[in-house]
């Protein structure tokens, strides 16, 4: 009998831990437990103002049932056209910009600098949020939904360029090499070589930024860039719940409605 | 096989049918005559007079805004450990109610298919097609501006990302341990936490971090709407127009948000 196994007979079996490293564990769990404390304890809470809260989240909750459309309707009517013509606007623009970059961002296509360049890009357009973006961009652009526009297009470039650039890159190589050995120009050998094999995975990923562009859409309002954030901002403000309720449904409505197109789209495509 | 017949009689081939290749040139015109439209109203709502001066604007603003003002960082300690507070305490708010809302989702752990299960997805749906910034502004609303309003929003707005992907690790669990386990008449609960926690522990330790980080960046502008963190700071210093406090929060805030995927990454890559 080896050694291993005499070790553990005789004793009840215990659940390996999910931390293997004895002292790693211990410091995370005391780590954790001194950091819980100090979060919780810095954080104040009125629990008179909470408990004076309930009735308005109560009312909120009830007006979900009774939702308003028709007091504000024009301003509703005009929100939500202006977010949808930003979200289709900055998805167009932003998917054709996209495309480019993601080129130029794969390292199997592209030239160092290129590369370089392409992924400064990508990085400055991820690490910077929308509503930062837009708030910047209000104050060069004005008000309006130029801003919004133009804050969704840089974000759909990041996002977009980025999974397009990975995914060329793990594309299939002999493919793009058949055709290259055709005599094809450069331009040729993207169209036939590579761009039918990312094409199903890219109109995948625009379906689904669409759908990214129009929940953030929802939001720009807030700083000025457009969209139904505006509204749906008063109508918090003048704690018109009703209202607010019937945004929220129609925003959630948009965005269930996106997503199954885009399920459809995409089995439809893959 | 799409032909067609040139004038001097002969067949040359193309790639599609003319009804296809009308119905897609029809697609085209749609969709163009769509974006063109779109771009009229935005273009109708926009002061072109404003967008014309925009890159002297922007030369100003930069101008204004280097170099940033180093020593108000003494006054945004606090409001970082706000922050982080904010995203860490609401990640573990949403994790511990996005479990349940999970293993109410699965198929395969749903009590009721007919009842709980479309209830749960309702739920996944709803909290995350709404922003945090929304659910910030309501929460403020209800329980009154602050730190807590921003754990609560962040919480609601991460439990529908957490339990979808948490349900779907679940849906992908391998049936024959937990049958393994049930074969040696272990309950309900025993067969929950002998055979199916332990298959999926290492993604949820995934999804968890992986949201984390995403709400550090949301939890950097909560405080736009006045739910607490370092963005109260921002949006403040953007009122009275104070461009080199802006350019450091802005440069704090890059650094929170490259940090926070740094720690994500690396934390993933030792679990996965």
């Amino acid at each position: 009998m080896s050694d291993a196994l005499s070790l553990h007979l005789g004793k009840p079996w215990k659940k390996p831990p999910f931390i293997k490293r004895a002292w790693l564990r211990w410091l995370i769990a005391v780590g954790a437990i001194v950091y819980l404390v100090l979060g919780i304890a810095s954080v104040e809470v009125n629990w008179h103002r909470v408990y004076e809260g309930l009735d308005r989240g109560a009312a909120f909750i009830a007006s979900f049932l009774t939702p308003d459309f028709l007091t504000r309707a024009t301003d509703i009517r005009e929100g939500i056209t202006e977010s949808i013509v930003m979200t289709v606007a900055s998805s167009v623009v932003g998917i054709l910009i996209s495309i480019p970059i993601g080129l130029g961002a794969a390292r199997n296509i592209a030239p160092l600098p290129v590369y370089m360049i392409c992924r400064g890009i990508i990085a400055l357009s991820r690490s910077l949020q929308e509503i930062i973006v837009a708030i910047l961009l209000v104050a060069i652009f004005g008000f309006g939904p130029l801003a919004g526009f133009l804050t969704l297009s840089f974000a759909t470039i990041g996002f977009l360029s980025k999974l397009l650039a990975e995914n060329i890159e793990s594309m299939d190589r002999s493919q793009a090499e058949a055709i290259r050995a055709t005599g094809s120009s450069w331009p040729q050998w993207i169209n036939y070589g590579v761009q039918p094999q990312v094409m199903p995975r890219l109109i995948g990923l625009s379906i689904y930024r669409v759908d990214i562009n129009f929940r953030e859409s929802a939001i720009l309002g807030l700083v000025g860039a457009g969209g139904i954030g505006a509204t749906l901002n008063t109508a918090f403000d003048r704690y018109e719940f009703d209202t607010a309720a019937a945004i929220l449904i129609i925003i959630i409505a948009i965005v269930m409605a996106l997503e199954y197109v885009s399920g459809i789209i995409r089995a439809r495509v893959q | 096989m799409p032909v067609s017949r040139l004038a001097d009689g002969r067949k040359a081939w193309q790639r599609r049918e003319r009804k296809q290749q009308l119905a897609r040139w029809a697609m085209w015109l749609v969709g163009t005559a769509i974006f063109v439209w779109c771009w009229q109203r935005i273009s109708g709502a926009t002061t072109w007079f404003f967008v014309l001066d925009a890159p002297h604007i922007a030369g100003d603003i930069l101008e204004r805004a280097m170099p940033p003002r180093w020593s108000y960082i003494s006054k945004l300690w606090w409001p970082i450990w706000d922050t982080l507070n904010i995203a860490t305490l609401g990640t573990l708010m949403a994790l511990v109610l996005a479990v349940p809302v999970a293993f109410m989702a699965a198929r395969n752990t749903t009590p009721s298919r007919y009842f709980i299960r479309p209830l749960a997805l309702l739920i996944i749906v709803s909290t995350r097609s709404i922003n945090s910034l929304i659910w910030a502004l309501l929460l403020i609303a209800i329980i009154g501006p602050g730190v807590f309003a921003g754990i609560v929003a962040i919480a609601i707005r991460s439990i529908g990302f957490c339990a979808k992907l948490l349900y779907e690790a679940i849906e992908e669990i391998d049936h024959s341990q937990v049958e393994a386990v049930t074969a040696t008449g272990a309950s309900r609960w025993q067969v929950m936490a002998y055979g199916i926690v332990p298959q999926i522990l290492p993604a949820f330790a995934g999804i968890s971090v992986f949201r984390w980080d995403i709400n550090i960046r949301e939890s950097t502008v909560l405080g736009l709407v006045g739910a607490g963190g370092i963005g109260l700071q921002l949006s403040s210093s953007l009122n009275v127009l104070a461009w080199p406090q802006v350019s450091l929060i802005l440069l704090i805030i890059l650094l929170a948000v490259v940090l926070s995927e740094w720690v994500s990454a690396k934390v993933r890559g030792a679990i996965i």
